[in-house]
């Protein structure tokens, strides 16, 4: 125990006295903080969009009159001429051409049906989606308008009327969404990639040698390295957790405590696969190199940026054994639900089961190396 | 010699990467008390047999016993009674000159006192006093490697090992280096120091010459000069290494 | 004599990094990666909504309504309760995403059509992107059903239908990996051309070998060029490489000339090149050229490029910081290549502005070399 508080005293030193380290723990996150939550958003603004009108009546008008008004449309331009339409798709200057073709008013009134085209450039991907289906929402409802005002005998009123409700994001902010998984990725880049070349400077510059040669128990060297990059890790999320509370109101509905918790057991995780990285790698940079290989994998493939719901039935069996995966869940589910303890207890034992499988695993690893 | 005064005693050591085979059944003692210089040219396999006799590689054949441990089951024992200097500079270059000491006396299981004591016995020693809050990274290299040579005695161990202890210094202070180690001998401390420097094999009691992974010499220098008719260990060395035999 | 010189030089930078296997994997694997990952695993399409009931009167309209999520595939009924307390739970163990509550003696106020019967839709929210896409999804179901429904109260041709025909131009099926591989070669040139040119060369610097090469016969830009062009070289192959695999195993389209986005990946290769000489030429250790070259290179390439999140979505106070990131613009001129097939008629304005910077950084980084003879 005394030569651990030795050691623990050196590596608390070694860190504060290494600028690289300091930035990269308070400097790196703040600023990714400031920008990811900002930019991290795929909400769909309003789209320009370009009308061939070719039939000039006082539906089509209508039409295109509903779509302006309903703030998500502005009209860009508007021609008789499709080519022109598609050059200024090509040169990005609209999002959406809205077509409606000549006989548009005299089907509508002769046969109650009619067909428009709708060309969207979905070149920036989700949010052609949702463009669509915003304006396919907006024909809809105006073709009622018309059945009705065409049939004014026949009761109108709708049958069904639907109440939608979005739970927990009212707002539909995506900061909420969004920045507790930002949270879990400083603390991931800050507990593995920092553990693993932390371990690896010192058998870069030759201290691990001298080190090995005395009566130092492998176990005291290892709680050694890893102890200060846990109390760490665990002072960044506090200090993230402030920020997303005070400066983005990100919503803390549940238990904080459970989130600590959790976060503490996923770094012991996290800290394993750094030391393990560091037994694979000799110099710092190839540590770095690993370590963004590997975090990105797991950042990827855990839920943060994309819905696991989305994935493939062989990616989500793989994201159950991502620490990452559970940890992410727990953080959205205490802060954004509300959740209880009995509600995340499966991810906790997820998480504490790799925790040490993990660490079994890399301490035996780091063992082989040295010895 | 009685054999349970060996401090290290090595016999048919090896060590082999795939199929190079950088330690060849090298087979020595060195008694306790002894200055034993281990000479060779730079990659004759010097660093390497080290490395076994301290621990830090697994022999792939033969056997050695340090401090009267086995090298390959009781290296826990042996790491209690040796100190290590390596050939590269090995303490923390972004810790203080106090910080280092009390690092590896704390390691070493000084007691506080001890520490305490050492600790000013060691900077005085050295001329250090003023220096003591400094980053070692910011003393000259003679400085640092008097203070790597110190640390690794500070726990008064049986056995000192020295890599190449005096490379890149001037004379002067190679020249305080070895009244060091003088002094620790004189304490009963054993120096196995290795080095490339074949004037400094004129100083040990005893030494050895390693010519690709192999012994070629051993004995003390006097000894060895006369067995090859040559004026100096420099001249003895160019005559192993080019492969020469002993003249008749 | 001095070709030979250079030549000779670039032989010895080649072999450092065919030495250094563990960069030279990662550097090669990481793009193949990524384009997999993304053209596999990671879509935002949402299937497999997990939808709980709650019924307090089942009646024949209900169970209709029921059927009708069950039949379109996209749906699953994970629980059927009563009363409305049940969804809360639910939803905070993530198990449910949609819950559908009717009212109470739903079917007769359906026939009666005094007023409107009441569906209540309520969608776990949380990720604001999927909750969208959920609800829209479901009202789809509901409406097709009310509009079943007025057909059948309606005298026939009463209702009006506006059929809308619709096209998603150059990427038809809106996957995201046609999205990504763009980015990804903007990742690629900028992590070989920026990030590890910088740190070669701070590393020279800070073994001193640096002095040795500026003393030799070597010109200070001979040395750049002799260090940045094997690495260019492994960029460019890695390129290659992600390309084929995305439109081999992805059918990823590439419509537009190979020509021109080989041209432009150059001019962009040498921007980022130029960024990382002059990382190196101002940091004095290689720790602090990894770190400058991360926050100055990497993280703007992936999060203000329009690479991961489109630039449109951002708020407008962030948006112009985007300009000054190169890859923003060789986003835009990659896919206008590989999606839309257009030329340099219209990729002009963004090619003119990497030739731009181009020319600035590389003045200003061959300039900060210069000092070091003095």
């Amino acid at each position: 125990m005394r030569t651990l508080r030795f050691l623990l005293r050196k590596e608390f030193l070694q860190i504060f006295r290494d600028r690289f380290m300091v930035a990269l723990m308070f400097v790196m996150p703040i600023v990714q903080l400031l920008i990811l939550s900002n930019a991290a958003t795929f909400e769909v603004k309003s789209a320009q969009m370009y009308v061939v009108d070719r039939d000039h009546s006082a539906s089509s008008r209508a039409l295109v009159d509903r779509l302006r008004a309903s703030g998500r449309f502005v009209v860009a331009d508007a021609s008789p001429s499709m080519a022109l339409a598609n050059d200024a798709m090509l040169a990005r200057r609209v999002g959406m051409i809205v077509s409606i073709p000549a006989d548009f008013e005299r089907d509508i009134v002769r046969m109650r049906t009619a067909t428009i085209q709708l060309v969207l450039n979905a070149e920036d991907g989700a949010a052609a989606g949702v463009t669509r289906s915003y304006a396919t929402q907006i024909i809809a409802s105006y073709a009622n308008e018309l059945g009705a005002s065409l049939s004014p005998a026949i009761v109108a009123g709708p049958a069904l009327e639907v109440r939608a409700r979005g739970w927990y994001n009212p707002e539909l902010d995506y900061r909420d969404y969004m920045v507790p998984g930002i949270l879990v990725q400083l603390v991931t880049v800050v507990g593995t990639l920092l553990t693993a070349m932390n371990i690896v400077r010192e058998r870069e510059l030759g201290t691990l040698d001298q080190l090995i040669v005395t009566p130092l128990p492998q176990s005291t060297f290892i709680a050694a390295k890893l102890i200060p990059l846990w109390v760490l890790a665990l002072v960044e999320l506090s200090l993230g957790l402030l920020v997303a509370r005070f400066v983005f109101h990100v919503p803390m509905r549940g238990n904080i405590a459970l989130v600590f918790v959790a976060a503490g057991i996923y770094l012991v995780a996290a800290l394993g696969i750094g030391l393990f990285v560091s037994t694979l790698v000799n110099t710092q940079q190839q540590a770095m190199f690993v370590t963004f290989f590997i975090i990105m994998i797991y950042l990827l493939m855990s839920g943060l940026f994309t819905p696991i719901r989305s994935m493939p039935a062989w990616a989500q069996m793989l994201a159950q054994l991502n620490p990452v995966k559970h940890f992410i869940g727990v953080m959205r589910a205490v802060l954004l639900k509300g959740a209880s303890a009995r509600d995340v207890v499966q991810p906790i034992a997820a998480l504490l089961m790799f925790g040490v499988v993990t660490l079994t695993l890399a301490v035996r690893q780091h063992g082989r190396r040295v010895g | 010699m009685n054999p349970n005064a060996l401090a290290i005693s090595a016999h048919g050591l090896t060590c082999r990467f795939g199929s190079f085979v950088a330690v060849d059944h090298i087979t020595f003692d060195v008694g306790a008390g002894e200055v034993f210089g281990f000479l060779g040219a730079n990659g004759a396999g010097k660093t390497t047999a080290i490395k076994m006799l301290i621990g830090l590689l697994a022999p792939s054949d033969g056997e050695a016993r340090v401090a009267g441990f086995d090298v390959g089951t009781e290296r826990a024992q042996i790491r209690r009674n040796i100190g290590y200097m390596s050939q590269r500079f090995s303490l923390y270059n972004d810790l203080t000159v106090r910080e280092n000491i009390q690092l590896y006396g704390g390691i070493y299981g000084l007691s506080d006192a001890q520490l305490r004591d050492r600790t000013a016995a060691l900077l005085e020693s050295l001329g250090l006093s003023e220096s003591a809050g400094d980053l070692v990274g910011r003393l000259p290299l003679g400085w640092k490697q008097k203070l790597a040579f110190s640390v690794a005695l500070l726990h008064e161990p049986k056995i000192v090992f020295l890599d190449e202890p005096t490379g890149g210094v001037d004379p002067i202070t190679r020249r305080q280096f070895w009244e060091m180690i003088y002094a620790a001998a004189a304490r009963g401390t054993t120096v196995f120091v290795t080095t490339h420097y074949m004037d400094e094999a004129e100083y040990c009691d005893r030494i050895s010459i390693m010519v690709d992974g192999r012994i070629a010499a051993l004995g003390t220098p006097a000894a060895l000069k006369a067995q090859y008719e040559v004026d100096t260990v420099d001249d003895l060395f160019v005559r192993l290494a080019r492969g020469a035999t002993v003249t008749a | 004599m001095k070709r030979g010189a250079l030549r000779a030089f670039m032989v010895k930078e080649f072999r450092h990094i065919l030495r250094d296997r563990q960069t030279l994997t990662i550097l090669l694997l990481m793009p193949l990666v990524q384009v997999v990952l993304f053209g596999f695993a990671l879509r935002s399409d949402v299937r497999d909504i997990r939808l709980a009931i709650v019924d307090p009167s089942p009646d024949n309209a209900t169970i209709a309504l029921r059927n009708r999520f069950v039949a379109s595939t996209r749906f699953r009924i994970v629980s059927i309760s009563q009363t409305a307390s049940a969804i809360e739970p639910l939803f905070r163990r993530g198990e449910a995403d949609v819950a559908l509550v009717f009212e109470p003696s739903f079917a007769s106020h359906l026939a009666s059509r005094t007023e409107p019967a009441h569906l209540l839709l309520t969608v776990d929210a949380s990720d604001p992107n999927t909750g969208t896409v959920m609800q829209s999804y479901s009202r789809a179901v509901i409406s097709s059903y009310d509009a079943e429904l007025a057909a059948a109260a309606l005298p026939p041709g009463r209702t009006v239908r506006i059929a809308t025909e619709t096209r998603m131009r150059f990427n038809p099926t809106l996957e995201s990996v046609n999205l990504f591989v763009p980015g990804l070669i903007a990742l690629v040139l900028t992590l070989v051309s920026a990030l590890m040119t910088a740190i070669s060369l701070s590393r020279e610097k800070e073994r001193g070998t640096m002095e040795v090469l500026l003393v030799s016969p070597l010109r200070p830009w001979q040395i750049i060029v002799g260090k940045v062009l094997p690495y260019l070289g492994l960029a460019f192959a890695n390129v290659l490489t992600a390309l084929l695999a995305a439109w081999l195993v992805f059918h990823v389209p590439f419509r537009g000339s190979v020509l021109l986005l080989l041209g432009e990946s150059v001019l962009f290769a040498i921007v980022s090149l130029a960024i990382g000489v002059l990382i190196a030429a101002r940091t004095s250790t290689q720790r602090a050229a990894m770190l400058a070259a991360m926050l100055v290179t990497m993280l703007p390439s992936t999060l203000l490029s329009g690479m991961l999140f489109p630039i449109a979505s951002m708020p407008a106070w962030l948006a112009p910081f985007t300009s000054i990131v190169p890859a923003r613009w060789f986003i835009v001129i990659a896919r206008g290549i590989m999606l839309k097939g257009v030329g340099l008629p219209y990729l002009w304005r963004e090619t003119l502005v990497l030739i731009v910077m181009a020319a600035l950084l590389m003045a200003a980084a061959v300039r900060s070399f210069k000092p070091r003879l003095a």
